[in-house]
């Protein structure tokens, strides 16, 4: 049997799609060369020309194709020597925003916002978590009130990251306290630049604050910037946090990307460190990367057509584990550099690299990564119930008033 | 750079798509009529019966595989008497045979040992194999790898001296397939094993109480038996490892059938089981060990795909990614397995219930063509990430 009648299923890129997506990239680098155009002019043309994100629909930066045809434009692109929209800078807007808007948005809201997000000329935050409302998010207990065409809002919300950067936020209120709490919520899209808006920088145990707190007092939200329905805002806020868990881990990487790649890195260039005891745990921890790589690929390969799923959580579950157990490996390898740290001042960095400073910050940062975006434990209760079918915990908050509940 | 020499580039990069780890149509229909008769005849109480010495069902139920189905030639090309499929479908498969813990010489004739003589050119062996009317061993210990294989029989005047230990597939078989070590290199020998039996000389077979009588070892001692050279002393060697890399890369499927059967039978018992008035599998300290090793056999599912796909397009990466399937799927299913056994609680730790099956073959197939730990071995050596200072 032959190679090519054992690929023939549609998952494989199709030949023509490509082809077609090769002249759609020549036609944009030759009508608007990267060399001599501005960047952000660039960035346009290449939204208006559907190249931004394929599987978007025509007309807002798409062309309507299955998604894993993005990483064939995108290489393509960078070959070419185009400029990017520096991702991991709006990783929010692209990650969390975009999706929910194209799902939820009215076509307004479409046309307003996704452009400038995709680009980078807007920059996204999201306001979700708050004090009282961490993994029980439906809990959350900022108030929306409605007044004539637009809403009042007041609250507070926390480890919004890139708040003090950001021109619009997702933000989840709680417009109906009368009614269960899953039923009473609303979601909106908030201005940052609002005089009710305060943002104040959240420091954190590696020292730095890439986070913020967010106090809203009277933020005024015209009506026309709610993502779907009055009350409907837990189903758009569940849309969201799936694709926040394929963003932190689904993302596609080369063998040894990510953590692994800087301790091998630290393997090889240091091996007056080496011990046989180091090497097996090492190897185990490389093994299970290499899986890990592989298993994300078969699920983009299931994905390549649909939405993510539960499945999601998985990933996210296994990249949380390997990050951390891999940064606490290398400390423990650099032996006597490992007890030292590069810098504890309080700094807002522009662009959190997991993989980047010193293997006590990457330690350290790896905390956050089972607990940011559903910790790990509500991660297993999502696999448990949603995919292998396990009976539900048992709720005592599901049907009485969020406004009686025990608080 | 000016548009015209980005347009050139563009049209360098092709091959980007990566190696299907999900299943095709054909490997969905082949898995399916495997399934069916695996369900209709490889029941446990017929499995378990292998543990006090019936080997009924082992005869049976290979003769409908290997010659109805007519899996056994599976990896042999077309023009030599086969199927012409690849490691892809056959690791289809293995998951299966896993799934059932079916006591047939799958693994070890049809992938194994015929993989050692599609190296060398007997044709005629070849071809009674892919009729499936004739199985093969190849006489290695089980536990040996491509990297930790040594040749332990040497020929004598054209006769056959020396010992085999832990040989799996070899008390079923017709046909011995010996590695032998001379002065140039491995030959390969073909020993008769019927004819040998027969007349009593030459070979010992000797059955051995197995951890896992479903695929049940032998010590086999050569006293002068007759052979017949399959290969060359150049390509024997290559033959052996050749083979013994792609039994380690397909025994990832067989784990993954394993580890799966364990989690879907533990899920289903717990939906049913109740205790405190609750479903078992309801209880959150149960559910999170149950996602995580959900998570654990979805990896195992691309480790072992990729194993096949690589070994089916004979990939440069093919060396690595067995080893990888190795190193990963082989704790899986003992995991897999330990887990089914506790999370059944008393049941799980009878005879009756099939659990202890699916245990034995994950332990044994932990150890078999090298553990974990020397699979993670060789791949610090063959992705640069050495033991010792180089």
């Amino acid at each position: 049997m032959s190679k090519a009648e054992l690929v023939r299923d549609d998952l494989v890129p199709d030949e023509l799609v490509r082809d077609d997506l090769r002249s759609r990239v020549k036609a944009l680098l030759a009508a608007t060369d990267p060399a001599t155009t501005d960047r952000l002019d660039f960035l346009q043309a290449r939204f208006d020309a559907g190249l931004a994100w394929v599987h978007f629909p025509p007309g807002l930066g798409g062309l309507g194709l299955p998604r894993a045809f993005q990483s064939y434009v995108d290489q393509l692109l960078e070959t070419g020597g185009a400029p990017d929209n520096d991702p991991r800078r709006i990783g929010i807007g692209l990650g969390m925003a975009a999706p929910t808007i194209l799902a939820f948005g009215t076509d307004e809201q479409k046309q307003r916002f996704l452009k400038p997000l995709w680009t980078g000329e807007e920059v996204w935050c999201q306001l979700f978590s708050e004090p009282g409302a961490g993994s029980d998010l439906a809990a959350v207990s900022t108030r929306a009130v409605r007044d004539g065409d637009s809403w009042v809002v007041n609250g507070q919300k926390v480890w919004t990251s890139a708040a003090h950067k950001a021109r619009f936020a997702i933000l989840l209120v709680r417009t109906d306290p009368n009614v269960s709490k899953h039923a009473g919520l609303s979601y909106f899209v908030c201005d940052m630049t609002d005089a009710g808006v305060d943002v104040r920088p959240l420091r954190q145990l590696t020292g730095e604050a890439e986070f913020n707190e967010v106090f809203l007092t009277d933020v005024r939200i015209p009506d026309s910037y709610r993502l779907g329905e009055e009350g409907q805002g837990w189903k758009v806020a569940t849309a969201t946090l799936m694709n926040e868990r394929v963003a932190i881990g689904g993302a596609a990487a080369p063998r040894e990307g990510g953590m692994i790649g800087v301790v091998a890195k630290t393997w090889r260039d240091r091996p007056e460190l080496r011990t046989a005891e180091l090497h097996d745990r090492l190897m185990t921890l490389w093994v299970e990367a290499e899986v890990a790589r592989l298993t994300g690929q078969r699920l983009r390969q299931k994905l390549a057509l649909g939405q993510p799923g539960p499945e999601g959580s998985a990933m996210k579950l296994t990249f949380a584990r390997l990050a951390q157990q891999l940064s606490g490996l290398e400390v423990e390898l650099l032996g006597e550099d490992g007890l030292r740290y590069s810098d504890w001042t309080m700094v807002r960095p522009d662009i959190v690299e997991f993989t980047g400073r010193d293997a006590g910050y990457r330690y350290l940062r790896a905390k956050g990564n089972s607990i940011e975006g559903g910790t790990s434990e509500i991660l297993r209760n999502i696999v448990a119930e949603r995919v292998l079918g396990l009976p539900a915990e048992p709720r005592t908050d599901k049907d009485i008033a969020w406004k009686d509940l025990p608080k | 750079m000016t548009s015209e020499s980005t347009n050139s580039d563009l049209d360098d990069l092709d091959d980007l798509a990566d190696l299907n780890l999900l299943y095709t149509d054909v490997e969905d229909s082949l898995r399916e009529s495997v399934h069916d008769l695996l369900t209709a005849r490889c029941t446990p109480e017929r499995v378990v019966a292998a543990y006090d010495g019936d080997r009924e069902l082992q005869l049976g139920l290979w003769r409908s595989l290997s010659v109805d189905l007519g899996l056994a030639g599976l990896l042999v090309p077309q023009d030599r008497g086969g199927a012409g499929a690849t490691a892809r479908e056959a690791a289809v498969v293995l998951e299966e045979l896993g799934r059932f813990v079916a006591p047939v010489p799958f693994l070890t004739s049809a992938v194994v040992a015929t993989t050692a003589l599609l190296q060398g050119d007997d044709d005629e062996t070849l071809g009674q194999l892919a009729a499936g009317g004739c199985t093969a061993a190849l006489v290695v210990p089980f536990s040996a790898s491509a990297t930790s294989f040594r040749p332990t029989v040497r020929a004598d005047n054209g006769k056959l001296q020396g010992r085999v230990t832990s040989v799996v597939g070899a008390l079923d078989a017709d046909v011995l397939l010996v590695p032998v070590s001379t002065d140039a290199g491995v030959e390969l020998h073909r020993v008769d094993a019927n004819t040998v039996e027969a007349s009593g000389t030459g070979v010992d077979v000797e059955p051995v109480v197995s951890l896992d009588m479903t695929r049940q070892l032998a010590d086999i001692d050569f006293i002068g038996a007759r052979s017949r050279q399959v290969t060359v002393a150049e390509s024997g060697d290559a033959a052996v490892r050749g083979a013994l890399e792609l039994g380690a890369a397909l025994l990832a499927s067989e784990q993954l059938g394993v580890a799966q059967w364990c989690l879907d039978h533990t899920v289903s018992y717990l939906l049913d089981r109740k205790q405190f008035g609750r479903p078992v599998g309801g209880f959150q300290a149960i559910k999170h060990r149950l996602a995580d090793l959900y998570v654990m056999v979805e990896s195992a599912h691309a480790a072992a795909r990729y194993a096949a796909a690589t070994a089916a397009d004979d990939d440069p990466d093919r060396r690595l990614a067995a080893s990888v399937a190795q190193a990963y799927c082989s704790e899986v299913a003992v995991k897999a397995a330990e887990e089914c056994v506790q999370l059944h609680g008393g049941i799980g730790m009878t005879w009756e219930h099939p659990a202890h099956l699916y245990l034995k073959r994950a332990k044994a197939d932990q150890i078999a063509f090298g553990t974990a730990g020397a699979h993670r071995l060789r791949l610090g050596e063959l992705v640069g990430l050495p033991v010792v200072p180089a």
